[in-house]
């Protein structure tokens, strides 16, 4: 399966897909894909080990194994989640399992940048619209849903709740501007006037 | 308008430019790599056809893979040998300096980009690791990053970024004998919690912070992360500048006196405004040691487990799921829990005064049996200044293992692991469920001086106990 051809390109307006509902507070990185996973010069194998350990642990019954999520692509989480290391791995083991985007009650710092760097949009919403849209999505997991970016919303057939985005990455996100490398170094000029005026680089005259 | 904190000097200072989504391109003065999350970031450089900007402003060690027994090449580990020579070759590619092993100078990247003097007042710092809060204890901006981020900085110097908000964190009083700069801020994370730093910088002050040295302030910074806060600082003073003063990358001749005039107007204004405050009194801290799965499941060693039911209900479930991987009872006293393991390193309590805490403690005195316990320096260097001090033997005589520098059983990426469902009493920064090696594996953090305590009774002990006995003080 090549996924690679899946990941998100140019600007990202709407995401559809079913969605997936991991439970708990405070999931860290080390969680989310565990440190032995992280010995690779490449992210290619991430997908199949994310929550390598506790998908042993839960033995088959974890979100990520069930027969209903496979192929889910719309991760719904809970508070602080991807707390912990900076390791870019964990939304990279994510996205090569497949999920497109997160919703959440809060997320860790560096976790949404590495998730905005590759263009995956977290979504917050209240604890209690977050408790029932995790209801519907267990009750019926064959739903199929729309992220739709612009509107701030998911919804499906019946349901519908409005998402909150940091207006930043949402910008980024819809005009395709979220892969930063080239609005950056396009301003060498300007990168070389900072340089002459920040005193450590300059022997402190 | 500046409000005058530290933090907008620095980040005004490294302003290049507005970015269309509206965040911040912000100039990064040191970039540190290491072999983990630079090799992705390498790859991404060589399909844009870009090259590296800044090498001199970019720096590399090896530190996270490295082995602790025999670091002889090739690794035993063919997958880390792998991820070392990637290293080599990307930092001899593009003219990057590399402190590798046997340089002398290779070890933590936090613990060495200190100690090299790379870590500077005013500096904007980042690294992809999380832990680069670290280097705040310097009066920098320093942040972890993600590996597209480190594409980045390498192709750019430059990142995209949104400005924090700053709490300035407040902790006068004097910390008692047998506590730590660790014990302060466990104590700081526990009673804030794991995510109240979201969204901040954490600035830390105060007369107990400043009475610090420049590696307790590292441990203070270090954990900032912790808290939830990407960077955490304390402003440069008189102690910044002894540290610093003859190190390798340090200013020399007339440029030490300039460098500490402009670092003197770096700290933030007396009338500076911050966007929230809070106050400790460090009088009141204990030796504190986690129970759970968070950093912020901390209790002081006096205290009981705490009762799921009596705590907030955010934090009820995941104390219950603490209770269920850690097979710890509610309501029962942490000191006396039996160990199985001891680990003394890490970038947070991984340095000379951290050992010296530890060996203070061990010295005369007997790990207890069937205990595993090993002391990781943070560097080489560290390495080095303990063996000259005589730490090595002492840890030894007391049947702790000396090991070669890195990061260690921190993470266990290398060959230093917990087995099946051991319980660790750790110096390092993490309990998170799996960090050191084992699935079931389960840490309990505190500071090196009371892992020593721990190893010699074989289970989590006060170590104002040993510090109170006669014997204890014949170490300087
Ligand atoms: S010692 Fe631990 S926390 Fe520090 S850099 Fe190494 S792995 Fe990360």
């Amino acid at each position: 399966m090549d996924l690679k051809t899946n990941f998100p390109q140019g600007p990202i307006k709407i995401i559809n897909g079913r969605c997936i509902t991991l439970v708990g507070n405070d999931i860290d990185t080390d969680r989310i894909i565990p440190a032995r996973f992280l010995k690779c010069v490449s992210f290619e194998s991430l997908g199949e080990n994310v929550f390598a350990d506790d998908r042993i642990q839960l033995k088959g019954k974890h979100p990520f194994d069930k027969k209903e999520n496979k192929g889910a692509s719309i991760l719904v989480v809970n508070d602080n989640f991807g707390c912990g290391s900076s390791r870019e791995h964990a939304p990279q083991a994510l996205m090569r399992w497949g999920i497109k985007a997160i919703i959440g009650q809060s997320f860790a710092e560096i976790f949404y940048g590495n998730c905005l760097a590759l263009g995956i949009p977290c979504a917050t919403v209240a604890n209690k619209e977050l408790i029932q849209m995790q209801k519907v999505i267990k009750n019926y997991p064959e739903l199929h849903w729309d992220l739709n970016l612009q509107q701030q919303s998911l919804s499906s057939s019946n349901y519908e709740w409005h998402l909150d985005f940091e207006s930043g990455g949402l910008e980024m996100l819809l005009t395709g501007k979220w892969d930063a490398t080239s609005q950056l170094i396009s301003q060498g000029e300007k990168i070389d006037k900072r340089i002459k005026l920040i005193p450590y680089l300059n022997n402190f005259t | 308008m500046s409000s005058g904190t530290l933090y907008d000097k620095v980040w005004d200072l490294h302003t290049v430019a507005t970015l269309p989504g509206g965040s911040t391109q912000l100039f990064i003065g040191l970039h540190l790599i290491h072999e983990v999350t630079s090799p992705q970031a390498f790859s991404a450089l060589k399909d844009k056809n870009l090259s590296v900007r800044c090498p001199n402003q970019t720096i590399a060690t090896v530190d996270h893979i490295v082995p602790t027994i025999s670091q002889k090449r090739p690794f035993a580990d063919p997958l880390a040998e792998e991820m070392l020579s990637t290293l080599e070759q990307n930092c001899s590619e593009h003219g990057i300096t590399l402190f590798g092993l046997n340089s002398g100078k290779q070890g933590i990247v936090h613990v060495i980009a200190p100690e090299l003097g790379l870590s500077q007042p005013g500096m904007t710092v980042a690294c992809g690791d999380s832990h680069t809060s670290t280097h705040g204890a310097f009066g920098a901006i320093a942040f972890g990053i993600g590996t597209s981020q480190v594409r980045d900085v390498l192709a750019s110097q430059s990142l995209a970024m949104n400005k924090l908000k700053v709490r300035r964190i407040q902790i006068d009083g004097q910390l008692n004998k047998g506590v730590y700069a660790k014990d302060l801020i466990l104590h700081v994370i526990r009673s804030l919690g794991v995510k109240a730093g979201v969204g901040y910088a954490y600035e830390f002050a105060g007369t107990a912070i400043e009475a610090l040295s420049m590696e307790e302030r590292m441990t203070i910074c270090n954990m900032a992360i912790e808290g939830g806060a990407r960077c955490g600082y304390i402003n440069p003073d008189q102690i910044t500048y002894e540290y610093l003063k003859g190190r390798l990358y340090s200013p020399q001749g007339k440029s030490w006196g300039k460098a500490v005039k402009w670092w003197n107007n770096l700290a933030s204004d007396a009338n500076a405004t911050f966007d929230d405050e809070v106050n400790f009194d460090a009088s009141n801290i204990a030796p504190t040691v986690t129970w759970g799965i968070t950093p912020g499941q901390g209790i002081g060693i006096d205290e009981n487990l705490p009762i799921p039911k009596s705590l907030d209900p955010n934090e009820r479930i995941i104390a219950e799921e603490a209770y269920e991987y850690m097979n710890l009872e509610p309501g029962k006293a942490i000191e006396g829990l039996n160990i199985d393991v001891c680990f003394i390193g890490s970038c947070t309590n991984g340095r000379l005064s951290d050992l010296k805490a530890a060996a203070k403690i061990a010295n005369g005195r007997h790990v207890a049996k069937g205990i595993k316990a090993f002391v990781v320096p943070g560097s080489e260097q560290v390495a080095k200044e303990a063996e000259k001090e005589g730490l090595d033997k002492v840890f030894q005589k007391a049947g702790f293992e000396w090991r070669e520098p890195g990061c260690s059983m921190c993470l266990a990426m290398n060959p230093d692991k917990l087995v099946g469902n051991q319980i660790s009493a750790s110096s390092s920064n993490r309990n998170f469920k799996g960090r050191q090696g084992s699935a079931s594996g389960r840490t309990l953090l505190m500071s090196p001086a009371m892992v020593a305590a721990a190893a010699i009774n074989g289970k989590v002990t006060d170590v104002r106990k040993f510090l109170n006995e006669k014997s204890s003080n014949q170490l300087s």
